[in-house]
């Protein structure tokens, strides 16, 4: 519960993080809002030597109306994103899945960016921007470049970020029509044991499942059932089509596979309505 | 009362303190002069549950930043210590030979600051030699692998040892019509008080060990302290500054804690420890952890004739409190509030690779009402008879004097129906069980449970009775000196109430000291649900002692007889009959003995038996049959606690029992792996419940004063948590009865309840 021995370097910029990153190497960690990061350290799980402290970059805390898409800085609290209007009126369910991270706390700590360069399945957004379409970009020392969160994730806490580069922006396509947030979890703040983010509107459909794997997944086969005309009950049915989920001590993969059938098909029902 | 405070809903007095500037617990005794300078220790653990300890290499520690000192037992010169409740176990306070469970303390780290402790810790290798784990209370049962060897056997505590009697098997049950037989898992439990268990230790000039503890009970952990110290009990001090919970399981002292002062000794330094919530995980104790077998009978009619239970009782790697509670509180308490006229009780502890068991609020009693409780249900299935009507037909009649039970126990009063008759009728029962048939008709994914719990309890049956001094200071205030020793309570409140109300001196003029065993030498502490019926009377009996004693300096004073003087107690002063006028107050009596020794009464209150609250909870939840995902919709608890003193502080303590019970019944359970490794050990996979997941709880007052002492007042700590659970988790499987679901173990998790429905359904096994 205490971390081991660490130094901490405050960067002013993503340029300044990303050089302080290639002097560090290894031994560094980006820390944004710490919420995931500082209680691994505190179980020593993660034992960095030097912590970058990105939290205060502030040109990074940005929501922008940016036509066809919004940008989201990476260092934007959840918070931020919660009660933006601008996610609000055009990524309804953006705004929605990340009120249910954790506690407002936590939620005004941590941070967009931290919450997707984690890539921990488990996780509300990961899923929720992939269900979303949404690219990322990150920086390095070349310079910027685009990912598709479909390429995103790698495996467990894994992701396609190179060790020298960071995030920077989120940018997630607006949608209309209808969208679901299904949290399936025992207590009010903690992590889904299964989640799913599901928009929909006429054939065209984007759902993803939290906590259903190493990576966050997208339901691909449910998207093209309905397409296809499926019926919500057939479409729900493929829910775990693409996921490979794990037993831990809060619930079997089988278990898992059952509730993910469930709340893709409420989801859904949620979103056509 | 008229006139009198005692039953008014008073705010606690203690509360601007600790909603302002906070309380001041043990980690914050930072401007104490005898800690300054002072090293922080702390303990290396095992990592593994069961292994002989082949070489303990501490030299890399030494090394890291901040290291003053590593001592092992060794160093510390630590002998065998015998186990209270079987002097056969055997262990040192850091292990020595073996380790039998993840979280033992093995040696000790001293470091000048804090936060460079876990990093030494991490570096003293120990080299284990695996043994066998055993995690499983029936496979340690038959093990030839043994946790204390000299035991010969892990069963560490029998109750037919004890010459209690055997179990006889089924023959109990030849004459039943109805026999229905369960095995209940009563979990694991974490205490998991919201501060961690802390210390310090320092010697002053004079040689007497000053030791700060996080406990409910300063007197015997002082008494636990002066024996590992090797020391005399005026060489000891044992201060309690606020305790942020204890639930039990600060009750004792733990090996941490008494060698807290050896340690400081060597190192010729004074030590402070506070432990991480990780480690409190492992090494703070837990509660229930039985795993019942019973049998019911009875008549088809609904009578119920004979019950038998054998409790294996989990005590972990140590013979701890836990170990004692199935025979002397479980199996006495085993046919609570209903008259069964054949009843056969056997417990069995046994040690296993985990974490010691000790009290945990209700300890024992919960574990009872909930074996019986689901028994009642699982028998009202079976005969198709609605689980109120079943219980209300086997209910012990209303008695007004002591009632014995078969198994040999003897309440105080009783009024069992007519609590069950205020829930029902509160909860609206019938109305309850409509909207359950409606949705059961209408094919609901999300169904309605009711659950129904009737309980009696036993408090303060092993305590003597408490002290209480109470001394008027010349400005006229009244401190009050209290053995008992409140960590969320309110006693600072109650006490003054109770001082006041005698006394006429205004609440705000009452001071209450507790916890020091230099000002409170004698003293029980505060568990069991005792502190009012005991503390509290010994204050009330003190006060009127100290109006008499009072009363006797007035008439010197005054020059009159003492038949004479009258005791206004709204003017809280004495006077001559007839000349309210000239009147002595408080103040004036204790100038005037300044010199005689002050005025103080001493009183030490023998107590006339235990009392026995009772209740009935009713609780109604509604279950996602697609998910298993259970909800609290309602929860009615009428809990009778005899005279009530203070019905906010009663309140809060029913409050935080319902909630406390409500986990057990839904969510939290310690699990281990099959290597003994905690996998629940921090609160974010310890399923600690939030208010998020609670209803608004519905309280019902019911006053049956008890006659076993002056205030009529039974305990109510524990009350809650002891009706509660089983009328949660007899709610979840109400939920399903219909499909024939007749049990689940708790906590009724999301997967379990599913499971449940999948067996017996085809629907849900999608
Ligand atoms: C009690 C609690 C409950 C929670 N409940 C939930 C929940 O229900 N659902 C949920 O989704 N999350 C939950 N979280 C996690 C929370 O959302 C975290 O804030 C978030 O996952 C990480 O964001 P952060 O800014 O705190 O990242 P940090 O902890 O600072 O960093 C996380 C990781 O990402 C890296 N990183 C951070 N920013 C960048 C960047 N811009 N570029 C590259 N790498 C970066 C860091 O180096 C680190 O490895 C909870 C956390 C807590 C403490």
């Amino acid at each position: 519960m205490i971390p081991a021995q660490f130094d901490l370097k405050r960067a002013s910029s993503a340029a300044e993080a990303i050089a302080l990153i290639g002097e560090y190497g290894d031994e560094a960690k980006l820390l944004a809002g710490g919420h995931s990061l500082i209680p691994l350290m505190k179980l020593r799980l993660a034992q960095p030597a030097m912590l970058i402290d990105i939290g205060r970059i502030s040109d990074l805390s940005y929501i922008k109306d940016a036509g066809d898409h919004i940008a989201i800085g990476a260092l934007t609290r959840h918070m931020d994103v919660e009660k933006s209007s601008i996610v609000l009126q055009h990524v309804p369910l953006l705004a929605h899945a990340t009120s249910h991270v954790g506690d407002a706390q936590v939620r005004h700590r941590g941070t967009i960016g931290g919450s997707l360069a984690h890539a921990d399945s488990a996780s509300d957004l990961p899923a929720t921007t992939l269900a979303l379409g949404a690219t990322y970009v990150v920086q390095g020392p070349h310079g910027q470049r685009e990912i598709a969160a479909t390429d995103f994730y790698k495996g467990f806490l894994e992701s396609a970020l190179a060790p020298d580069e960071m995030l920077v922006e989120i940018r997630v396509p607006k949608t209309t029509g209808g969208w679901s947030f299904q949290k399936f979890n025992r207590r009010a703040q903690d992590w889904a044991i299964v989640g799913v983010a599901a928009w929909r509107n006429g054939n065209a459909s984007g759902v993803a499942l939290v906590n259903m794997g190493s990576t966050p997944i997208l339901a691909t086969s449910v998207s093209a059932a309905l397409a296809s005309g499926a019926s919500i009950a057939e479409a729900s049915e493929l829910a775990a089509a693409e996921a490979e989920p794990q037993s831990d001590s809060n619930a079997s993969s089988e278990y898992r596979t059952h509730l993910a059938k469930v709340l893709v098909r409420r989801a859904l029902e949620e979103s056509t309505r | 009362m008229a006139g009198s405070i005692l039953g008014n809903r008073v705010l606690r007095k203690e509360d601007p303190k600790f909603l302002t500037t906070g309380g001041v617990y043990v980690d914050d005794l930072n401007n104490e002069p005898l800690l300054v300078g002072a090293l922080h220790a702390t303990f290396v653990r095992s990592t593994v549950a069961h292994a002989n300890i082949l070489s303990i290499d501490i030299s890399e520690a030494l090394e890291s930043p901040g290291v003053v000192a590593v001592y092992t037992a060794e160093d510390l010169g630590l002998e065998p210590v015998a186990a209270t409740f079987n002097p056969t176990a055997k262990r040192t306070l850091l292990a020595t030979g073996k380790v039998r469970y993840v979280g033992e303390p093995v040696a000790v780290v001293l470091t000048q600051l804090a936060n460079q402790g876990e990093d030494a810790a991490e570096k003293v290798i120990i080299d284990y030699d695996m043994l066998d784990v055993l995690v499983d209370i029936e496979q340690a049962m038959t093990s030839t692998t043994l946790i204390y060897e000299e035991c010969g056997s892990n069963v560490v505590f029998d109750s037919t040892a004890l010459g209690m009697p055997d179990n006889t098997g089924d023959a109990m049950f030849a004459d039943c019509e109805v026999v229905v037989k369960g095995r209940f898992v009563n979990q694991r439990v974490a205490p998991c008080p919201l501060e961690v268990r802390g210390s310090a230790a320092a010697w002053d000039k004079d040689g007497r060990l000053i030791q700060w503890l996080s406990t409910q009970h300063a007197q015997g952990a002082r008494d636990a302290i002066q024996k590992s110290n090797g020391i005399e009990l005026d060489q000891l001090r044992v201060i309690t500054p606020d305790v942020g919970g204890g639930f039990g399981a600060k009750i004792g002292a733990y090996p941490e804690e008494m060698l807290l002062g050896v340690i400081a000794k060597k190192a010729g330094k004074p030590v402070r420890w506070t432990e991480t919530r990780s480690e409190s995980m492992t090494a703070l104790g837990h509660g229930r952890a039985q795993i019942q077998y019973v049998t019911i009978g009875g008549t088809k009619a609904g009578k119920v004739t004979a019950y038998q239970m054998h409790v294996l009782q989990d005590s972990g790697a140590w013979v701890d409190i836990g170990a004692i509670l199935a025979p002397f509180m479980t199996r006495p308490m085993a046919s609570g509030v209903y008259d069964i006229p054949k009843i056969e009780i056997r417990t069995t502890s046994v040690a296993t690779n985990t974490t010691p068991v000790v009290a945990y609020r209700g300890a024992g009693r919960p574990e009872a009402t909930a074996a019986v409780e689901r028994a009642m249900d699982m028998f009202a299935a079976e005969i198709g008879k609605d689980p109120a009507e079943v219980r209300r037909m086997n209910l012990i009649p209303k008695f007004l004097e002591p009632h014995s039970t078969a198994i040999g126990q003897t309440y105080d009063v009783g009024d069992y129906e007519e609590s069950l008759n205020r829930v029902l009728a509160a909860s609206d029962y019938t109305k309850l069980r409509a909207e359950q048939a409606a949705r059961r008709a209408s094919g609901s994914v999300k169904q309605l449970g009711i659950g129904v719990s009737v309980y009696v309890e036993i408090t303060a049956g092993n305590s003597p009775g408490e002290s209480a001094k109470i001394e008027i200071t010349q400005d006229g205030r009244a401190v009050v000196y209290t053995g008992t020793s409140p960590h969320g309570q309110g006693h600072v409140t109650s006490w003054a109430m109770i001082a006041s109300d005698t006394t006429g001196i205004p609440m705000d003029k009452i001071d209450v000291v507790w916890g020091d065993t230099d000002l409170v030498p004698k003293g029980g502490g505060t568990m069991g649900s005792r502190s009012l019926q005991q503390g509290g009377v010994a204050v009330h009996v003190a006060a009127g002692e100290l109006v008499e004693q009072a009363r006797k300096h007035a008439a010197r004073l005054l020059e009159a007889n003492e038949e004479d003087v009258i005791f206004d107690k709204a003017a809280a002063a004495f006077h001559v009959a007839g000349t309210p006028a000239v009147a002595k107050s408080w103040a004036d009596l204790s100038i005037a003995l300044a010199q005689d020794g002050g005025l103080v009464q001493e009183t030490d209150y023998v107590s006339q038996g235990a009392t026995f609250p009772f209740g009935a909870h009713v609780s109604v939840v509604e279950v996602d049959t697609e998910t298993g995902q259970v909800k609290m919709l309602r929860h009615v608890a009428c809990d009778d606690a005899g005279k009530v003193l203070n019905p906010l502080l009663l309140e809060g303590q029913i409050h935080g029992g319902i909630a406390q019970g409500a986990a057990q019944a839904l969510l939290e359970e310690v699990r281990y792996d099959t290597d003994g490794n905690p996998i629940t050990s921090n609160l974010a996979d310890y399923a600690f419940i939030s208010a998020a997941e609670l209803p608004s709880f519905e309280v019902i007052h019911m006053e049956t004063p008890t006659p076993r002492n002056p205030l009529g007042a039974k305990g109510i700590g524990e009350s809650g948590t002891i009706g509660s659970t089983p009328a949660v988790q007899s709610a979840v499987v109400d939920a399903l009865a219909h499909l024939g679901v007749r049990h689940i173990d708790m906590p009724t998790t999301p997967q379990r309840v599913w499971e449940e429905i999948r067996k017996h359904t085809a629907k849900g096994n999608s």
